[in-house]
């Protein structure tokens, strides 16, 4: 993944940017981090986190204009949070002093402060905290400004004095009864600029034509303030708060004009740049999205004191209806994305990382294997980020890089390479044809799952189709898409290009969501559809009625997340059963992967399962799958679970939606008969007989074993063939068994075993991926 | 890096080859490209090596993981 398309995918995820109140805050006060604080009842922290943005705590908290609250995203639901009144209770019952903020070192250069209103106060304080000396003129007895025609109700004189104390301990020289006189007194223009390094000018909204030439547009008699700067036509001088506003006070504007001209005057005493990296300031729209949907309505806290503020319990009744506003629409909805236990901005970040990093661990990888593919996160996301783009991308990357984990993928792509080996892979027309209209592909799971259905749906749509159905069995490349390996990949969808077109390009007919999926995606030019379809638009065979739920759920296969026409057809075809459907909260687009997807239960067991038991869990009805992974997987946790297939064509034997799917060994073995079942029963072919294997007894115990640690028994066979064969075993004297091992191709297989001279009886089985350097070193 | 700390509670085996009790002896393992030497049961004869369940699903398991994730 290059680096800029790495940023620009991290960028594109929203869950950092701030909520809505943060953002609509002149000065951007951690509101929600503040209000979290005030519902656990810790006051002192929410007191430094607002004290943090705003040096006048007191001050602010009783006379806020709080356009936060306007903004609030509780709004939508019922009313606003009570923003300021918690700020309020913050400053009231965390006991805590003002915190003087960390000074840097002191500057030489000095500023100038005209006005002590809160936009002065705070050009002041930022100042001085910079290391700038500071002198404050007030033209008043006493400090304060605007902030003195408030009602002591609601602003008491010792508040504003206990905020004020600030400034002595920042080391501001305030000069009082110094108002800004024309040149000829001896506080004027001239004096500050020649005295100072630059000028602050907070002093309100009068117009100041007669001291100020130059600066000053004439038709109006006020200063010519930039907006993003807070400049002036002289360099040195720079000027906010009510002079920019006229009659329309807003305390918390006035200290955001204070701040903001600090920073210009700071970056022009340092020589930066005044308009450089300014985008965020002051109020913005944030980006961040927050569902509402589910929240229950509940009144703002009414406040029993109004001039006391909130009490302690009604300030964290109305701390507790905050939203905590958050995107995290993915990981919601997610086990895999919700298990690293971030988001994805982060988890781009850290793939990205995993795959630039050239020498020490690549901690990532797991991660990175574990994503189901699913695209589930992209269906939910308000900007459509897809985290399975990100994983597959780094994945391909990991596979170019010879970095991919060999333990990864190698029991898929072993799989995937059974499939397509002469044991299943087969190609032919409709006997009695010498073309095809069209081919039925059903892949290398249901022919796993259930091999007598792949006959009966063969049978059934040669009876339905006209012109010639042919049969074409292998595995489409799924699982080495997934693995990223697009080498191994191309090479099966060009093998299978190659078959459709020597066999006239006929339209292919898919069992699969998965297989359909990824013919479209890879042979755009190929008609395919799937056997859904087909069920859906022809009468159904007469065994479909013979043994129906009344009433299941349908999960929909990830890989049809945007195949309405399937979704559709599956509806359709229990419609026509008779089957009463209910449906899940998250069905059709917004259905979740089982763990098979991505190959995500073979690269993280512990991440799969909480994935399948969330689905298994939503419902307790029968649920219904199109996808036979699907089906085995929920059925393997005991939900029951039929694929649509069970009832059209249901199993004679058992109750189809209890039944287990088979283990690995089996579904090869599955593959193989089913091969040679059609071969012998549909075309009449005389197969060669096949070998007549050794006898092995597996007890149960063991068969689970060998299921857990992914041991297969053709491999089981190999190994006793080989010790059989070339007298290479171990014998463990206490309990008579003999030990074996063999490396067939990547992996070392070692199975416990003992033979009555009739079969072999396997007691354990285990596997390495270690070499043995075996011999006697001369 | 990789020792089999069960040497004291390991089987007793004979290698059937060679009709030979296996002893502890040194034998290289590797992955990715690292060698490790480890001790192990080994028939001195032939050179066949037994590397036990815990062995081959601990230690070497988690060697095998720290060195793929290389």
């Amino acid at each position: 993944m290059d680096h800029n398309r790495a940023k620009e995918r991290e960028n594109q995820c929203i869950q950092e940017q701030p909520p809505k109140c943060m953002a609509a805050c002149p000065v951007h006060v951690d509101a929600r981090s503040m209000i979290d604080c005030v519902r656990r009842g810790d006051y002192k922290a929410g007191f430094a986190i607002f004290n943090k943005t705003v040096p006048f705590p007191g001050i602010i908290s009783r006379i806020c204009d709080h356009p936060c609250q306007t903004a609030c995203k509780r709004s939508d639901v019922d009313a606003t949070i009570m923003i300021n009144s918690l700020e309020r209770a913050c400053a009231d019952y965390s006991d805590s002093a003002t915190k003087k903020p960390l000074m840097l070192p002191k500057k030489e250069k000095k500023v100038a402060v005209i006005g002590s209103g809160l936009s002065g106060l705070t050009a002041a304080v930022d100042l001085a905290t910079k290391g700038y000396r500071v002198s404050t003129f007030e033209a008043a007895d006493r400090p304060g400004g605007h902030l003195r025609e408030f009602g002591v109700e609601t602003l008491p004189s010792d508040a504003i004095e206990k905020d004020l104390s600030l400034l002595n301990a920042l080391d501001v020289s305030l000069h009082l009864n110094s108002p800004l006189g024309n040149p000829q007194e001896d506080l004027n223009i001239d004096y500050l600029l020649a005295e100072f390094d630059a000028v602050y000018l907070g002093i309100g909204p009068a117009p100041v034509e007669s001291l100020l030439h130059g600066l000053v547009d004439t038709s109006d008699g006020l200063i010519t303030i930039t907006p993003l700067t807070y400049s002036t036509s002289h360099q040195k001088i720079f000027a906010g708060g009510g002079h920019r506003y006229g009659h329309i006070y807003s305390p918390i504007t006035s200290m955001m004009d204070g701040r903001l001209a600090a920073v210009s005057i700071d970056r022009f005493l340092q020589g930066a740049s005044l308009t450089a990296n300014r985008e965020l300031e002051g109020p913005f729209e944030t980006r961040l999205f927050t569902k509402t949907d589910g929240v229950s309505p509940k009144p703002a806290t009414p406040m029993a004191n109004r001039f006391n503020g909130y009490a302690r319990e009604e300030a964290e009744a109305e701390a507790a209806r905050c939203l905590n506003c958050q995107c995290l629409e993915c990981v919601k909805v997610c086990e895999y994305l919700a298990h690293y236990k971030s988001y994805p901005k982060r988890y781009v970040r850290e793939i990205y990382n995993n795959d630039a990093i050239i020498m020490g661990s690549h901690n990532a990888n797991r991660m990175i294997n574990t994503c189901a593919l699913c695209s589930l996160c992209k269906a939910v996301c308000p900007v459509d980020l897809d985290m399975s783009e990100i994983c597959l991308d780094a994945r391909q990357s990991m596979v170019g890089k010879g970095k991919m984990p060999p333990s990864a993928h190698d029991f898929a792509l072993r799989d995937m390479a059974f499939s397509n080996s002469d044991a299943f892979t087969l190609a032919r027309h409709e006997p009695g044809h010498s073309t095809s209209n069209s081919i039925f592909f059903p892949g290398c799971q249901l022919s796993a799952s259930s091999p007598e259905q792949v006959t009966q749906i063969y049978e059934y749509l040669r009876r339905n189709l006209s012109d010639g159905v042919g049969l074409v069995l292998g595995c489409c490349g799924a699982p080495a898409d997934w693995a990223g390996e697009k080498a191994i990949t191309d090479t099966a969808i060009s093998a299978f290009a190659d078959i459709l077109k020597k066999m006239g390009s006929p339209k292919i007919i898919t069992a699969c969501s998965s297989c359909l999926r990824l013919f479209r995606n890879h042979l755009p030019d190929a008609q395919v559809e799937s056997v859904q379809t087909i069920l859906a638009i022809n009468p159904l065979p007469e065994s479909a009625s013979v043994k129906t739920p009344e009433h299941v759920t349908i999960h929909d296969a990830c890989a049809s997340r945007h195949d309405h026409a399937v979704q559709g057809n599956v509806r359709c075809i229990l419609e026509k059963l008779g089957v009463k459907i209910s449906e899940l909260a998250d069905n059709r687009h917004l259905t979740p992967c089982c763990s098979y997807g991505g190959l995500m239960s073979l690269a993280n067991a512990e991440v799969a399962e909480k994935v399948v038991r969330r689905r298994i869990s939503e419902s307790d009805a029968d649920y219904v799958t199109y996808c036979a992974m699907c089906r085995d997987n929920f059925a393997a946790r005991g939900k029951r679970a039929f694929h649509i297939f069970d009832l059209i064509w249901p199993p004679s034997d058992e109750d189809p939606a209890a039944r287990k799917g088979p283990g690995y060994s089996k579904r090869h073995e599955n593959r193989a008969k089913l091969k040679l079942h059609l071969l012998r029963n549909v075309w009449n072919e005389k197969t060669a007989e096949e070998d007549k294997p050794m006898k092995l007894n597996i007890p149960p115990d063991v068969t689970e074993l060998l299921e857990a640690r992914m041991i297969l028994i053709e491999d089981i066979r190999k190994v006793i063939a080989h010790a059989e064969s070339a007298g290479q075993r171990l014998l463990d004297r206490k309990s008579g068994h003999f030990i074996a091992h063999y490396k067939p191709v990547s992996v070392t297989y070692w199975v416990e075993y003992s033979s009555d001279g009739i079969e072999f009886t396997i007691h354990n089985a285990y596997s390495h991926r270690m070499e043995l350097i075996e011999g006697i070193s001369k | 890096m990789i020792g089999n700390d069960n040497a004291s509670a390991a089987p007793a085996l004979t290698c059937a080859k060679c009709n030979r009790e296996l002893t502890l002896g040194k034998v290289t393992v590797s992955y990715l490209g690292s060698e490790f030497p480890v001790d192990l049961l080994k028939c001195q004869d032939c050179g066949t090596v037994f590397v036990p369940e815990d062995l081959a699903l601990g230690k070497m398991l988690q060697v095998e993981q720290a060195l793929e994730d290389k």
